[in-house]
């Protein structure tokens, strides 16, 4: 358990742009009941947005027909669900068993000394935020590092350098 | 040693595209599917002796066959692919390289229990895989192998993807329904079980993709085919994943029953760096670790694992080398448990977030004999106490280490004996 109960707001209404919307639209028959499209609806915004504004729990919760504490509820319970925006370029480092037993520790101080940031932590630019979180499920390539989304298997400090200076 | 039943297209250029799947023989068991009654698939399941691959094994045809008679209310199938155990990385092969394979699986398995809707739930970090899944999904759509009239053979089925977002305990089956369904991930109270009582408030089976995955080659070869493979009581073959300190991690399919410390001698090149072997985590971070001496005479099987008094679970191996540190492993390991409970019920809340206390305090040298002891009384307290097994899947591999290697957590008290002549400080 983690504590993930702030919601932060853009300071700007909340509207899926039109491609969300059709998708939204192609999600909600597939379930028999509409609280179902809570979590989809959850990341179909994260994708929009980068991340889950406050305005956009209350906009989900209406267009749904649940209340805003279902969906408030979902978003700070799902760890994957950013609740304040990240940096341009998410990093995430896999710190659960395979990854430990080879060598994350290196990555992680590594990424700490080049970018200025802990674990947790966007730096001042907005360029990079950084995140240890639990099995990625590529223990076979271990270490891994997830860059947007992007895995990056049996990494060193040699491949980390390249893989940043290719970021914007 | 290594054999190719599940692992057959996984080598083979764009195997993940329809096209290539099927020329290499996806969807051909459609026409024995459907030329058959239902019952008869779930025959074939229940003689081909397949166990649920996601860590329990429990026979796969005798789940199917709990679902309720007669009821007035739709059956649901959840394909669970939530994949979260540490160690574990096989269902993501089956996704990325031959997702036809599963799809097809899913076909067998909602023609057996009268399924008409299917819901893949995808663990959240799977960003690149559900791309890959999806994409196989609208080429089936497509070709006319899902949606209104499966193969033209008058059977409706639909299949979604359902994305996770980050939550181990959403593998549990009941907390993996409550995902659906829109909540948090927190398991449900049994009974009822969901064969009664699942999704929606339906009758619903969940399998482990390798399960169902495993489905296309037992209808296209028979039970015995697949029982050629394996031990009597543990048949088939198995998707093993062997990481840590080998000298060549990655997955390999295999029978199941092979001695373990053959298969990582052989298979996965040994123990790396030329040390010596300290131990064996046999099936994910949860199950009960293996010393050299018990090792030896461990095979892969569900069996064999069970009179080690530990589990075959996901077939997820971990080798630990003569370096490792047993209690900052034990360190990492509780922070995973601890920070994946979902905080329903408190012995696993708070109990497991008081053992991580525990062990931090040992390493930073205050910990006393004391703690050690109250580490183990809180394994005993902890587990079965809870709703669902993840406080359990916590203690018993701790209380594991704490006993075989006991004397790396005494090295650490302060108030240790000295005859011990430990320091590691």
């Amino acid at each position: 358990m983690s504590d993930r109960s702030q919601l932060i707001f853009a300071g700007k209404p909340f509207l899926y742009d039109q491609e969300r919307d059709a998708e939204f639209e192609r999600l909600v028959k597939r379930y028999p009941t509409r609280e179902s499209m809570i979590l989809p609806a959850l990341w179909l915004t994260q994708e929009q947005e980068g991340w889950i504004p406050a305005e956009a729990i209350a906009y989900i919760a209406d267009r749904i027909g649940t209340f805003a504490s279902q969906v408030y509820e979902a978003a700070t319970f799902y760890t994957m669900y950013y609740l304040h925006p990240m940096g341009r370029n998410h990093i995430c480092i896999c710190r659960t068993l395979s990854c430990y037993l080879r060598g994350k520790q290196e990555i992680v101080d590594f990424l700490r000394d080049e970018i200025g940031i802990k674990p947790g932590e966007v730096s001042n630019d907005g360029k990079f935020s950084l995140e240890e979180v639990e099995c990625l499920g590529h223990c076979g390539t271990a270490p891994v590092v997830q860059v947007n989304g992007e895995f990056h298997e049996d990494m060193d400090v040699e491949k980390l350098k390249s893989l940043l200076t290719g970021l914007k | 040693m290594e054999v190719k039943i599940l692992s057959a297209k996984f080598d083979i250029k764009d195997a993940h595209t329809l096209k290539v799947a099927k020329e290499h023989g996806a969807y051909s068991g459609l026409d024995t599917l459907f030329a058959v009654a239902p019952v008869v698939i779930i025959d074939l399941v229940k003689n081909s002796g397949l166990r649920g691959r996601g860590g329990a094994g429990f026979p796969a045809g005798l789940k199917w066959s709990f679902l309720p008679k007669g009821l007035d209310k739709p059956v649901y199938l959840a394909v669970n692919s939530d994949e979260s155990e540490p160690a574990t990385f096989k269902d993501r092969y089956i996704l990325t390289r031959d997702p036809h394979m599963l799809i097809e699986g899913i076909i067998i398995c909602c023609y057996a229990i009268g399924c008409h809707t299917a819901y893949i739930y995808i663990r959240g970090e799977y960003t690149t895989q559900v791309k890959v899944l999806q994409k196989a999904i609208d080429e089936a759509y497509a070709a006319g192998y899902l949606g209104e009239d499966v193969a033209g053979k008058g059977f409706q089925l639909d299949v979604t993807v359902h994305r996770g977002a980050g939550a181990y305990i959403c593998g549990e089956e009941t907390a993996l329904l409550e995902s659906i369904e829109g909540r948090k991930g927190q398991p449900r109270s049994k009974p009822p079980f969901p064969a009664v009582s699942g999704l929606y408030g339906c009758p619903t089976i969940i399998n482990n993709v390798q399960t169902i995955a495993s489905l296309p080659f037992i209808l296209q070869n028979g039970a015995d085919a697949y029982k050629a493979y394996g031990t009597e009581k543990s048949p088939g073959t198995h998707l093993f994943g062997i990481s840590g300190h080998v000298a060549k991690p990655g997955l390999y399919e295999l029978p199941l029953g092979l001695p373990l410390l053959e298969v990582i001698d052989r298979v996965a090149g040994g123990v790396w760096r030329g040390r010596q072997l300290k131990a064996v985590i046999p099936g994910g971070s949860s199950t009960p670790v293996l010393t050299p001496e018990e090792a030896k005479t461990a095979t892969l099987d569900y069996e064999s694992m069970a009179a080690h008094k530990t589990m075959f679970g996901s077939g997820g191996i971990v080798v630990l080398d003569e370096t490792v540190d047993v209690v900052k492993l034990v360190e990492n390991l509780i922070d995973f448990y601890h920070h994946e409970s979902c905080g329903q019920c408190t012995p696993c809340r708070e109990g497991l977030g008081w053992m991580l206390k525990i062990v931090k305090q040992l390493l930073r040298g205050e910990g006393r004999m004391a703690d050690i002891e109250l580490l183990r009384e809180l394994c005993d307290n902890i587990e079965m106490k809870t709703v669902c097994v993840l406080s359990a899947a916590c203690t018993m591999p701790v209380r594991s280490y704490l006993d075989k290697f006991r004397h790396e957590f005494v090295a650490y008290a302060i108030d240790r004996p000295q005859e011990t002549g430990l320091n590691l400080g």
